[in-house]
């Protein structure tokens, strides 16, 4: 599914092109904006690169489908030494972030049983964080959602920020605020779309204290860890997250109270 | 009409926060502008009767919530006031780290329907390069998306089915045309 860009620029103006694609990659829609003077060839073919490096993770680490180098992982079938790079890098960035959210973020402990290993919830905001890189050398200002998960960037001094809404867990037609941002990341991850999907690895109950928590950062491939972890914690103070540099957190508790981050900019919408 | 009021100067007051972006990092630039207009309201005026929650205020109100619709800014929202009153107003001169900056406002009714930047920079190609790219987009965002002015919607992960009913398909369907 991926629809034609169109011109907004006024008539006479030399420039001011944005466009927008969407297109469905890892059962998520997947949505690229550009904005600025950018060459329309260059922006197709980046476009094209962007949306091939995500259906590039997704046949190397979906869990749903059987020939992925994950699933063969998992069924024993492919040992981790003999896997793609990027598997071990993933698995590498893994073992990290299981460290930065004191095992909060643990894809050992989430996957469908013991022993096994499910990276998605690392795999989105890295995958959507390399697809973007590819938009960066065109010169335009760039958005890349992915489900919800957001890499953005200005190029331009004077160039307008990004908006970006922030859905309200309660009522997903309706946003809690809004986030004028001009580079990074913005993630989500709640309960609200799917159910509890989110288990406290500590505990390993289903996580519930949380509707939804959202993370800003410079990279979407932490923010969306962060915004995991945040979620895995409960009803936990956000000060571990206030304590890393470049990042804010905004929580949505079950009873709708809202607690965040000192730097956490939500403007009313 | 007061909300209204305060609506569009915080409207003027953002454009403005938009060109002034990293005025405290900027060089040298010159201190003086050339008053291209006295800020404050050139034609016009607020219609001084406060209207109850119905009137304008709630198109205040209205504009301000997302509507999943990308048409929903163009649609006459049924709360308007029947009256309508044109409003032209100045922004303060902000001072950019590449010269002064503008922008007149044109509200009709409360809401906004032209923005033109009565001031600029333009002594470069840089300078011609930029405006001819963010002032069309300044204009675009601030007309025609005013009631929303959202990008994009960052939420808990959007399944494929919820997308077509969600607002950030409303807002890539807007800009793929």
């Amino acid at each position: 599914m991926t629809s034609g860009p169109h011109a907004m620029g006024g008539p006479g103006l030399v420039s001011g092109v944005r466009q927008a694609w969407t297109r469905q990659i890892m059962g998520l829609p997947v949505s690229v904006h550009l904005r600025g003077p950018g060459d329309p060839a260059a922006r197709e073919r980046a476009v094209a690169a962007a949306f091939a490096e995500l259906e590039r993770a997704d046949a190397l680490f979906s869990t749903y489908k059987s020939e992925s180098q994950i699933s063969r992982i998992n069924s024993g079938d492919l040992a981790v030494a003999d896997s793609d790079p990027l598997v071990r890098e993933v698995l590498g960035l893994c073992e990290r972030a299981r460290e930065l959210t004191g095992g909060s973020f643990d894809a050992w402990r989430i996957g469908p049983r013991a022993g096994a290993v499910d990276p998605s919830g690392l795999v989105k905001g890295w995958a959507a964080e390399r697809a973007a890189a590819l938009l960066a050398g065109l010169g335009d200002d760039h958005y890349l959602n992915a489900g919800g998960d957001i890499a953005l960037n200005c190029v331009a001094p004077l160039a307008p920020f990004w908006r970006i809404g922030v859905e309200d867990p309660r009522d997903p037609g309706r946003l809690l605020g809004v986030l004028a941002l001009r580079s990074g990341a913005v993630a989500t991850s709640g309960i609200a779309r799917r159910g509890a999907h989110i288990t406290d690895p500590v505990t390993g109950a289903p996580a519930t204290a949380l509707l939804s928590a959202t993370v800003t950062g410079p990279s979407l491939l932490w923010a969306d860890v962060l915004a995991t972890a945040v979620i895995a914690r409960g009803g936990a103070p956000l000060d571990w997250i206030a304590g890393l540099d470049g990042y804010e957190a905004l929580a949505v508790a079950a009873d709708g109270q809202l607690t965040h981050t000192d730097g956490f900019a939500l403007q009313p919408a | 009409m007061r909300r209204i009021t305060f609506a569009f100067m915080s409207t003027v007051a953002a454009v403005v926060l938009l060109f002034s972006y990293r005025t405290s990092t900027g060089g040298a630039s010159p201190p003086v502008a050339v008053a291209a207009g006295a800020p404050g309201i050139v034609s016009g005026q607020v219609d001084p009767s406060p209207s109850p929650a119905a009137g304008t205020g709630d198109d205040t109100r209205a504009g301000a919530s997302p509507v999943p619709a990308p048409a929903a800014t163009s649609a006459p929202s049924p709360a308007a006031k029947p009256k309508s009153s044109k409003l032209v107003v100045n922004g303060s001169v902000a001072q950019t780290r590449w010269g002064p900056v503008q922008v007149q406002v044109t509200l009709t009714s409360g809401r906004i329907t032209d923005i033109t930047a009565i001031q600029y920079p333009q002594g470069n190609g840089r300078d011609a390069e930029i405006n001819s790219y963010a002032l069309p987009v300044l204009h675009d965002q601030a007309i025609q998306k005013q009631s929303a002015q959202l990008d994009g919607v960052s939420g808990a992960t959007v399944t494929s089915d919820g997308y077509t009913e969600s607002l950030q398909a409303a807002l890539d369907a807007a800009h793929a045309g």
